[in-house]
């Protein structure tokens, strides 16, 4: 089941910028694109763990600020002749809104 | 017997739905058509060239009293409806009520207008109807009148144009980064703005409203949240519509963005219709006027008893702001399995860009050349594959079928008078004839015929008549692209940006040809930092074009935490600033405390949410940021000197700091860093620096080039000195020379390997004339560049973009 959860509007992350969400499970890295689409991904490059939010975005990839893996993040991928991926989450924008499927993401929680 | 029908609204919709209501059905109603305007009819879409001085409003108008009588239609115009009785079945106009047996709401919606202060003053109005337009012409009668608009979107665009027709001295305030961005991708949007601007429109984007400002009642000027003030004797808001929906929701009907209506468009009530924007459909809501007239039909269809259905379609926008041509369609994000194909022809200002996703075409803008924009637009509605014309796609249907074109025989055809280089004004025999001569190279092919020396956007054209001449014996020089968003080189695009006069990235894109609509993560940081360097006070930075640390105006360690390093003035501290650092360093739980090899001390490990905090903190001891991260001016080492030293010959510790704060925050294509040594002893280092100063009994030896990185290297000499001033100009000159001329990310001694020690020397030692030049521009940059980021950035503006977006990890908790 999804759990649609309200992170903040799409204007509180610049164009072709990121911001982060905490969770228990890890940061999460949501991504604005020049074209206003959003993306979630796992905060933390395949390589070794470079925080992708800090990346330069172009289009919509974006490429790890600390050894220059370039990675999709519609499919979290690597591009080119890289391996290597990233987990993406379902994220929406409604209204101005950013909605992130948080259902994967509250595992821990304390009942 | 005739039933009576309503019509509340004589708009565009209701106007399309009585005609196609009175083919067939003319005998069937007793038709009444409020309407608020005290007027009829009339088409909309066309008071920008009643604005404009185009047309005048007889000519637009679509049903005039003779239509309305020969049909019968009662009208009751300049009548607002107040109420609709629905368990009465009667409409309530502002002279009286009448009963309906169907009902038509058309209202269509109201301009949106930003809640700003001052926004109810006189003189601030939106572009709606024929009041508003007259509003505007009136300016014309006004000596220096000035206009403000607020909505650098169509109807914002359309405002400002044509006003301007009419001589008014306009500014289009836009809150975007660039002009009509729903519907245009910023390359577009720049040519928008730059064809807007050459006919003296002037445009403000990125530009937030804060203030309207008045003056006994009436506008004077719109004020920005950076301060600037605009004077205006008119202010237009155009920011978007709201679906009219009051009546409706008043009478109890189902209203979500706009009145609820199915696929027939009946409302929630079965006798009461709605079409136009101020309805709502399977959740879309209309602001275009190509589907209301298919709803126009379906409710006509609807009021017949005969069964229609309202299909919301794909829309294009043929886009009419007087004069540019601009074209819209389908969805242009990029996307996984989506492919871009782009055009840009810089010299006749055209861009096209398509959007594939697998055979099919999503999306199309285009700008400059739109005649093929329908072909497209029915590309993308009927899904057509395409992938049979993939090569070709972007020239057109005229291109199709056809084999593809080969680059090499369109040249071979071209006549021998065609130009080539429109800067020189070079044609193809010109060139044909210097290869001929014996110019084999392309660099012999511009010193003769100066073909492709000034700009180089036709270096392409000249290879091909060089291959076509020389056949086999032509070997295309291998220069190193930027990248691959380019065949240009870095140095080809300095050149241009400047001779072209490029002051934004898009222009960049857009005129040199880019083959990606937005750069990529090695252009993009390096345009960044050209357009910087050529126009101080002009270029906005982007710091989404640059690399974190430089973002962050931090270094990100290994596990995504970052060092914190204060300038220490040219190796300089005292007990209080120690004492700062050491509370720092405990409040932010500092994980290691170093000296660094540059003569200060790093944080190591501080989270990034504590960054602004730590900034905050050192600032207000009267530290700044070091720089430690960027592509600007590191450190001025210096020793002891005379203050101390036994040998040393001046004060080097006095010297290192003057240079260190007439230096800060300049940005240069790589790191830049310094040293100044009391005597030849070289205690500070000075000749593996890229600017270091050896002094001396007789003055000061001013060494460059040096470097002790991945490549260690000895500077070399440029020049003696006498006095510390020369230093500091000398010193200027050369950094303002590098700025100007090396490669993104080329350090200075690469530069200097390059151009070559003659060049420089007669430059900054030789010419003096050309010395104080390039020092003047250098401290006219330093005007601008030498704001501290840390105070900067501890503003709350930018302080919440340092903290998570969200912690999710709290609400679990909970
Ligand atoms: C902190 C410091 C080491 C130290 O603990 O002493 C340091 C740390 C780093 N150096 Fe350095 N360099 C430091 C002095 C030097 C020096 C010595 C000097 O400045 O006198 C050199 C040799 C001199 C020179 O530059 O010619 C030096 C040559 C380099 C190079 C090679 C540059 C080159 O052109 O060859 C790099 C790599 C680069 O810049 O691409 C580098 C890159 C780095 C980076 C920024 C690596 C990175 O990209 O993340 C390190 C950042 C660590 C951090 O998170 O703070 N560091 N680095 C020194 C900071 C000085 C300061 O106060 O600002
Ligand atoms: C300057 C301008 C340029 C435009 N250019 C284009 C373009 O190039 N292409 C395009 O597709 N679209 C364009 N549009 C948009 C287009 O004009 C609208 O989509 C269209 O007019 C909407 O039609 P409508 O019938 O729904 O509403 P309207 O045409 O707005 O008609 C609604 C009418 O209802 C009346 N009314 C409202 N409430 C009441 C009430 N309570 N009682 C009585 N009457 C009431 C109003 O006075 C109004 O006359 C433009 C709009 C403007 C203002
Ligand atoms: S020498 Fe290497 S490891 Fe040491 S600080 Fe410099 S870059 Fe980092
Ligand atoms: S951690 Fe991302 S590329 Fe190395």
């Amino acid at each position: 089941m999804t759990d649609w959860t309200d992170i903040g509007a799409l204007e509180d992350i610049p164009r072709r910028g990121a911001r982060v969400v905490r969770t228990r499970l890890g940061c999460i890295a949501v991504f604005r694109t020049v074209d206003d689409e959003v993306f979630a991904v796992d905060d933390a490059c395949p390589h070794k763990g470079g925080p992708l939010s800090e990346g330069i975005v172009h289009g919509r990839a974006v490429t790890c600020p600390l050894h220059n893996l370039v990675l999709r993040l519609d499919t979290g991928k690597a591009q080119g002749a890289d391996e290597g991926a990233v987990a993406t989450h379902p994220i929406v924008v409604e209204g101005g809104r950013i909605l992130l499927d948080a259902s994967g993401l509250r595992r821990g929680r304390v009942a | 017997m005739a039933k009576n029908l309503i019509v509340i609204g004589a708009g565009m919709a209701s106007g399309r739905m009585l005609e196609h209501l009175l083919e067939d059905q003319a005998g069937d109603w007793n038709i009444t058509l409020f309407n608020a305007e005290p007027r009829g009819n009339y088409n909309r879409l066309m008071l920008s060239p009643v604005l404009s001085g185009e047309k005048t409003y007889d000519e637009i108008v679509t049903h005039d009293a003779a239509w309305y009588e020969r049909h019968g239609v009662t009208c009751r115009f300049g009548e607002r409806v107040l109420r609709i009785d629905r368990d009465r079945r009667i409409v309530e106009g502002e002279n009286g009520a009448l009963p309906y047996d169907r009902l038509v709401i058309a209202t269509g919606s109201n301009p949106f207008m930003i809640p700003l202060p001052g926004h109810d003053l006189e003189g601030v109005i939106p572009y709606r109807d024929l009041e508003d337009t007259e509003r505007m012409m009136a300016l014309e009668n006004r000596p220096d009148a000035r206009a403000v608009v607020i909505g650098g979107g169509l109807l914002g665009l359309e405002a400002a144009a044509g006003m301007k027709a009419r001589g008014i001295d306009v500014t289009v305030v836009h809150v975007m980064g660039h002009l009509m961005e729903r519907q245009l991708d910023e390359a577009a949007g720049y040519l928008l703005r730059k064809a807007l601007e050459g006919r003296g429109i002037k445009v403000l984007t990125s530009a937030n409203s804060k203030e309207i400002l008045g003056r006994d009642g009436y506008v004077r000027a719109l004020l920005l949240d950076d301060g600037t003030s605009i004077p205006c004797d008119l202010l237009v808001m155009a920011v978007g519509i709201r679906p009219n929906v009051a009546l409706a929701q008043a009478a109890g009907l189902a209203v979500g963005r706009g009145i609820h209506v199915d696929d027939a468009m009946v409302t929630s009530d079965p006798s009461i219709l709605a079409v136009g924007e101020c309805v709502e459909h399977q959740g879309a809501v209309f602001g275009l006027v190509a589907p209301l007239y298919d709803q126009a039909r379906v409710a006509a269809e609807t009021l017949g008893e005969r069964p229609a259905n309202f299909v919301a379609k794909e829309l294009a926008t043929k886009l009419k702001v007087t004069g540019c041509d601009l074209f819209s369609a389908g969805d242009f994000a990029e996307g996984e399995g989506r492919e871009d194909i782009v055009f840009r022809d810089p010299a006749r200002g055209v861009y096209k860009r398509l959007v594939l996703e697998g055979e099919r075409l999503v999306g199309a803008v285009m700008y400059g050349e739109t005649g093929d924009g329908t072909w497209f637009h029915g590309l993308i509605q009927d899904r057509t594959d395409v992938s049979g014309m993939r090569e070709t796609l972007i020239f057109g249907p005229a291109f199709q079928g056809g084999a593809p074109a080969d680059p090499l025989a369109a040249v071979a055809a071209l006549p021998a008078d065609a130009e080539i280089c429109g800067c020189n004004g070079v044609c193809k025999s010109r060139i044909v004839e210097a290869i001929r001569d014996g110019a084999d190279t392309l660099s012999e092919v511009r010193a003769r015929t100066k073909a492709s020396a000034s700009c180089g956007t036709c270096t392409g054209l000249v290879e091909q008549v060089m291959a076509l001449t020389l056949g086999d014996d032509f070997q295309a020089p291998t220069v190193q692209p930027m990248c691959p968003c380019t065949p240009l080189t870095h140095m080809d695009v300095r050149r241009l940006i400047r001779s072209r006069g490029l002051k934004s990235m898009a222009a960049v894109m857009q005129e040199c040809g880019w083959s990606t609509s937005c750069g990529c993560a090695s252009c993009r940081p390096a345009l960044n930092y050209y357009l910087l360097c050529d126009w101080p006070g002009e270029y906005r930075d982007d710091d989404q074009s640059r690399f974190v640390n430089e973002r962050m105006h931090s270094n990100i360690q290994k596990d995504g935490t970052y060092s914190v390093v204060p300038r220490m003035w040219g190796g300089i501290t005292t007990a209080d600033e120690l004492r700062a650092i050491a509370d720092a360093a405990d409040k932010y739980r500092v994980q290691t405390v170093k000296v660094t090899g540059g003569q200060r001390i790093d944080l190591l490990g501080v989270k990034k949410q504590d960054l602004p905090d730590i900034w905050a903190d050192l600032n207000a001891a009267g530290m700044v940021s070091g720089q430690a991260y960027a592509k600007g001016l590191r450190t001025v080492k210096t020793c002891v000197g005379t203050d101390h030293c036994r040998f040393g010959t001046q004060d080097s510790t006095g010297l290192g700091i003057r240079m260190e704060k007439a230096l800060w925050g300049a940005w240069t294509p790589a790191k830049v860093k310094m040293a100044v040594s009391g005597c030849p002893r070289n205690c500070a280092e000075s000749t593996c620096k890229d600017v270091g100063v050896v002094c001396v009994d007789s003055g000061y030896v001013l060494h460059v080039g040096g470097a002790a990185g991945l490549h260690i290297r000895g500077t070399v000499i440029l020049c003696t000195l006498k006095t510390e001033d020369e230093v500091l100009e000398h010193t200027a000159a050369v950094v303002q020379l590098y700025r100007e001329e090396a490669a993104y990310l080329e350090r200075m001694y690469k530069w200097l390997d390059n151009v070559g020690l003659e060049h420089v020397t007669e430059r900054v030692v030789t010419d003096a004339e050309s010395r104080e030049a390039l020092a003047a521009r250098f401290y006219h940059a330093q005007r601008f560049m030498q704001t501290d980021p840390w105070a900067e950035r501890t503003r709350p503006e930018y302080r919440r973009l340092y903290a998570p977006l969200a912690d999710l990890t709290l609400e679990a908790a909970e």
